[in-house]
């Protein structure tokens, strides 16, 4: 009788646990998710809480311990090295597990594990570039040196300590979301989260395939006008007029590179889609005590990159009875890699350097063996990558290796387009290095000549290390390994059949640019090339020159420097390429060519302060102009080849227009009439013009509504309720505060060498990767205002101050 | 009074279940069933017992939790789940979902026990 009831209930109970067992589409299963004993809620961290534990692990070798501030910074004090990157390891993974573990299967080209078939061109890309046998090629070394590889072991211990320990409920919430697990850590999966930082820096600093397609439209004349080596405007990181010595290498240009190099007129038709952002990049600069009101240098960086939630740093204080240093680490790394200590601090910014180059290889036949090179048929080496896709299929692909690198293009891979084009790379970040090194000794050194020893082994990629001493000393060093090219060497494609066109040799490690202690008592560097044209050797590169030009300007003008005037250089909006060119275009904007509405933009463009503040109208009608006329000046002409040819810099469209008012490129190729300059620039500005009046109608013609400077969580527009948006700050990538909609100063320090050593940092995001944690993102604010925080290197003793909220003790099991 | 006891057990087992977390999410699935066995009261009794039972135990939790953490979270996943960022909708929803179960299962336990003592 009470059969059909019960049939019918549970029926309905079964059911509802099996649909809400079962992830929906994109989200997670409903009941696993909302159960507040092992969902979402177990990741909402009661709102002041601060650890307060005691672990105990047995691979450890004596004791640890960390305390907490107010901030959640941790100042860990640790018996021995081996503890203390355990730790590191260990609080990595702590805060930042499913960042770092998403970022190495990302560098490994796994993201289809994770993201699903939509993430298999961007993992065919990754492994065509060759990142695993880049890490491994690291990896060989690191664990060659038994220092290196205890410290490598250790830090992947702690890792491993804090995964293993890890229930259901306490994965970090994306994973709860994305129904995936954490993977275990590995001294590989360090290698190659250095390597993606390689590629980040070091990888999109060539433009090897754009240029080859420049050269099949223009003239070598006009190729040295649209793309020169040095621009007039250059203010380099080794002041003018340094004395370079005469080079110990001199490459030797191939008999064949006139004709089949240089004059050699084909066009490539491939593109890599997953560039890293060419705007990537950063500021340093120190000041040397004559310059300074205390006579203490002062040291201040500012790196570019992709501002993100959690933050790539992660801010830490690593202390051991023989070492004492504090600053910024990214985690999945050890050490730390922008700070500073008892002695010495340090900061870096990215070379631009092109340490990559494109061999056209001609393959024997379609099964890749076999490949032409001096004259007789090589064997290449296939490795097949196999690509695991999250609800789907894995997927395989073969990759040849010659005697360049991996063959990243090829029949198999043309990344849409029909041209099957044989393309190896030659890359230094394949060759094999151990970069944790130097930050290793960098965290230790005491003085000049141990930082020089520390950053001699940096190989890739390139960084400029600027340096000051509580001794007086301040320096800086471009430091990599750079090959030694003759001139033209790399810009374009080249034949991958002759071993005369391959790197004859590397520039000595002592020839690299730097200087030490200047007369003028500063030195900085943003992106810039690095030495004017009297450096012996041929150095190509992506380069940013206006922040160059105006840090170096403003610190030339100032004397008894504080830090707060530095904190203001960090926080500097004017826009110095716009002051340049205003007057030009002006001048070639035809006034009685525009409507009343576009004559009122003219008015307030022209009444500008030139400050890319956040409430600026200016600086989005100069940036809207801009873009347009540089849009209007070359289009016609490089959309002749699709992908499209290289861009000129921005600062070398702004020399051709300052020191050619005929220029040649005003005229539209696609137009039977010959435009002149004014044409144009009116035609650029009517067309910023309707841009404008679309934004203002939007609510967005203020600078910061317009660009909406944001931070993203990792998962970006998946994950928008994690994001900070629109923030209320300014700048842009050719501005000292280069922040740009989700891109900029990722960590601004700033360090005082006096005797006890003052210091201030902020980046913007949090200590904790939760967002379900106040210290998710509670630096944003901080860092949107402009504002610092004190960066403390604390004392043992001191451990009973007000600022230690919570104390985490490592013990030996 | 049967009420009273039916609601708390399954308000007692349900917390104590996912605490021990031996089972997965839905243990507390088993329980409720039991208490809707053996404690005999009318069917709309048994579920509503049941019902309330785990609606305040995953309710709760979540309440006391979201308030620790001041609804950081919560309001987050407000708007991953479009609910417009309303932490108290996640909360009813999360309590909700536990008691239907809940419920559902207690009346399984009811008529199943009817069914025995029938034949």
């Amino acid at each position: 009788m009470r059969l059909v009831p019960f049939l019918i209930c549970v029926t309905l109970t079964v059911g509802l646990v099996v649909a809400l067992d079962k992830p929906l589409g994109k989200a997670p299963a409903l009941g696993k998710f909302l159960s507040p004993q092992t969902g979402f809620w177990q990741n909402a961290e009661p709102f002041d809480a601060i650890p307060g534990e005691e672990l105990s692990f047995p691979s450890l070798k004596g004791n640890a311990e960390v305390f907490f501030d107010e901030r959640l910074v941790p100042h860990v004090f640790a018996d021995n090295e081996e503890d203390l990157y355990f730790v590191q390891g260990y609080l990595h993974a702590r805060y930042r597990l499913f960042q770092i573990d998403l970022q190495t299967r990302a560098a490994a080209g796994r993201a289809s594990e994770l993201a699903g078939t939509k993430a298999i061109n961007f993992d065919k890309e990754q492994r065509r570039l060759g990142m695993v046998f880049a890490a491994e090629n690291a990896l060989r070394e690191i664990e060659k040196d038994p220092l290196s590889r205890s410290i490598f072991d250790a830090y992947t211990a702690g890792v491993n300590a804090y995964i293993d320990q890890l229930t259901e409920a306490q994965l970090p919430i994306e994973y709860k979301l994305m129904q995936a697990t954490p993977e275990r850590w590995s001294n590989l999966r360090t290698a190659l989260l250095l390597k993606m930082m390689a590629k980040m820096l070091s990888s999109g600093t060539e433009n090897d395939l754009s240029n080859t397609n420049a050269k099949s439209i223009f003239l070598p004349e006009q190729l040295k006008r649209l793309y020169p080596q040095v621009p007039d405007s250059l203010l380099p990181i080794v002041p003018s007029g340094t004395v370079f010595a005469k080079p110990a290498v001199v490459p030797v240009a191939p008999a064949s590179a006139d004709s089949l190099y240089f004059s050699h007129r084909d066009t490539i038709e491939v593109h890599s889609h997953y560039q890293p952002d060419p705007d990537n990049g950063s500021n340093n600069w120190v000041v040397a005590g004559s310059k300074t009101k205390s006579g203490a240098p002062i040291l201040a960086n500012d790196p570019h990159l992709e501002l993100s939630l959690p933050s790539i740093w992660y801010e830490m204080q690593l202390t051991t009875p023989t070492s004492n240093v504090y600053g910024v680490s990214l985690p999945g790394s050890p050490m730390v890699i922008i700070g500073f200590n008892d002695s010495i601090a340090w900061g870096v910014t990215n070379s631009q350097r092109d340490v990559k180059d494109y061999y056209e290889i001609k393959f024997k036949d379609d099964s890749r063996k076999e490949y032409w090179y001096n004259g007789k048929w090589e064997p290449t080496r296939l490795r097949i990558e196999e690509i695991r896709v999250k609800d789907s299929a894995t997927v395989y692909d073969t990759v040849a290796y010659t005697i360049f690198g991996p063959v990243m293009f090829d029949g198999q891979f043309s990344n849409g387009y029909s041209k099957k084009m044989n393309l190896a790379i030659r890359w230094t970040a394949h060759d094999p290095s151990n970069e944790g090194m130097t930050f290793y000794k960098l965290n230790r050194a005491r003085n000049y000549a141990e930082y020089e020893e520390a950053i001699r082994t940096f190989q890739s990629p390139g960084q400029n290390f600027v340096f000051a001493s509580k001794s007086g000393d301040i320096a800086i060093w471009q430091q990599g390994r750079f090959p030694a090219r003759w001139p033209g060497q790399g810009l374009y494609v080249m034949p991958g059949w002759d071993s005369s066109y391959s790197w004859q040799g590397y520039i000595p490690q002592l020839e690299n640019p730097h200087s030490l202690n200047p007369e003028r008592g500063f030195l900085q560097s943003a992106n810039q090339r690095a030495t004017d044209s009297t450096y012996p050797y041929f150095i190509p590169g992506a380069y940013i020159s206006a922040r160059g030009i105006r840090i170096e300007k403003q610190l030339a003008a100032m004397n008894q420097i504080t830090p707060e005037d530095m904190m203001a250089l960090h926080q500097d909006y004017f826009n110095t390429s716009a002051e340049d060119l205003r007057p030009v275009l002006i001048k070639n904007l035809r006034a009685q060519d525009l409507t009343s509405s576009e004559k009122n933009y003219l008015d307030q463009f022209s009444s500008w302060n030139l400050l890319a503040s956040p409430n600026s109208v200016g600086q989005t009608i100069f940036q809207c102009f801009w873009d347009s006329l540089q849009s209007a000046l070359y289009k016609d002409e490089l959309t002749k080849t699709d992908p499209l040819a290289t861009w000129p810099t921005e600062q070398t469209s702004l020399e051709l227009l300052l020191k050619d008012s005929a220029l040649v490129f005003a005229d539209d190729v696609r137009t039977p009439n010959i435009e002149t300059l004014p044409d144009i620039v009116t035609l650029a500005f009517k067309r910023a013009c309707a841009v404008l009046d679309s934004k203002a109608a939007e609510q967005k013609i203020e600078w910061s509504k317009y660009m909406s400077p944001s931070v993203y969580h990792l998962l970006k527009d998946a994950l928008p309720a994690f994001a900070r948006k629109g923030l209320n700050v300014g700048g842009y990538g050719n501005i000292v505060n280069a922040i740009k909609h989700s891109h900029g100063p990722s960590w601004r320090m700033i360090v005082h060498l006096t005797e006890t050593t003052e210091a201030w940092g902020v980046y913007p995001g949090g200590q904790s990767g939760n967002p379900g944690s106040r210290f998710y993102d509670d630096y944003v604010s901080v860092w949107e205002k402009g504002a610092y925080h004190p960066l403390w290197l604390m004392r043992r003793e001191e451990k009973n101050d007000a600022r230690i909220k919570g104390v985490i003790q490592f013990k030996k099991s | 009074m049967k009420f009273t006891i039916a609601l708390l057990l399954t308000f007692v087992t349900g917390l104590g279940l996912g605490t021990l977390g031996l089972l997965p999410w839905w243990g507390f699935v088993v329980a409720s069933a039991l208490v809707g066995a053996t404690v005999q009261q009318t069917a709309t009794k048994t579920f509503a017992a049941g019902f309330l039972g785990m609606f305040m135990a995953w309710g709760g939790l979540a309440w006391w939790i979201d308030w620790q953490n001041q609804s950081l979270l919560s309001q987050k996943i407000a708007l991953v789940f479009p609910l417009g960022g309303s932490a108290a909708a996640l909360l009813f929803i999360t309590g909700l979902l536990g008691g239907l179960l809940s419920g559902m299962a207690a009346l399984c336990g009811h008529y199943a026990r009817a069914r025995v003592s029938h034949k």
